[in-house]
């Protein structure tokens, strides 16, 4: 963990400082590397005893897909570290009601519970934030 | 205030590199201090001493290293991004070096503001 966390010891890291990280998802999980690399950072995130939590806008709900199959494109299909994630304690999943709908996506059709919030209410959390990083 | 950066696009390709280097200035300038300079992405692209650009054009990676100098900013390149792009240490132009992700997350924790330089 020391190598994947950049040497930083526990005790060093967490500093005794919690803050609020949200980490933002927006792109299709296959086509560019950003849902991919962006899901290691949330991961390790998890190392360092911070209050994280997930957001899914626009393309990023696709992420969730249920039946996500990549054979045919060659390229390794991540959505199973999706449910990982309960494990690292990340629990918090947000997704966006109107990014959602507009792709004839529901709750149904997700890879896991997530608590759907509409833009208002997204926008509303983000600023409660102290970090917010977007992939 | 102490900033934290996020480089998160390449050289030359995405304006993020021009302008994370810009914000980086304009704010040492203000008097304001740099936590880290974070390159995830194809970021990482920013840290080869192998690029080599028309010479009328500015050198980024460079200008990086010259500011790294002058002001002792930490340069951060992410191992596994790094790797996946062909990056490693003996090819790193000066001032540059990997480390992991946790580097990006504790520059979270430590600096009052991350700020993030791609789409």
């Amino acid at each position: 963990m020391t190598e994947a966390t950049g040497g930083i010891e526990m005790e060093e890291g967490q500093s005794g400082i919690v803050k609020k990280f949200m980490f933002v998802n927006r792109k299709a999980p296959y086509g560019t590397v950003y849902a991919l690399e962006g899901l290691e950072v949330v991961l390790i995130s998890a190392a360092f005893d911070q209050d994280v939590s997930m957001a899914f806008l626009d393309d990023g709900v696709y992420q969730l897909a249920k039946g996500q199959h990549t054979k045919a494109i060659d390229v390794k299909n991540f959505s199973p570290t999706y449910r990982a994630l309960e494990g690292y304690d990340i629990e918090k999943l947000y997704v966006e009601k109107e990014s959602l709908e507009a792709r004839g996506l529901s709750q149904e059709n997700l890879l896991v519970p997530v608590e759907v919030l509409n833009s208002k209410e997204i926008a509303a959390l983000m600023a409660d934030q102290d970090v917010v990083i977007s992939f | 205030m102490k900033f934290g950066i996020l480089v998160s696009e390449g050289p030359y390709t995405h304006q993020a590199a021009d302008t994370a280097y810009q914000f980086v200035k304009a704010a040492l300038e203000k008097g304001h201090q740099i936590h880290r300079v974070f390159f995830y992405h194809d970021g990482v692209n920013n840290s080869t001493k192998l690029t080599e650009p028309p010479q009328d054009d500015r050198h980024i990676v460079n200008r990086w290293s010259k500011l790294a100098q002058e002001h002792n900013i930490d340069l951060v390149v992410c191992v596994a991004a790094a790797l996946r792009r062909g990056i490693r240490d003996d090819i790193l132009a000066p001032g540059f070096r990997i480390s992991g992700l946790g580097q990006l997350v504790e520059s979270g924790i430590q600096a009052d503001r991350l700020v993030t330089f791609g789409d």
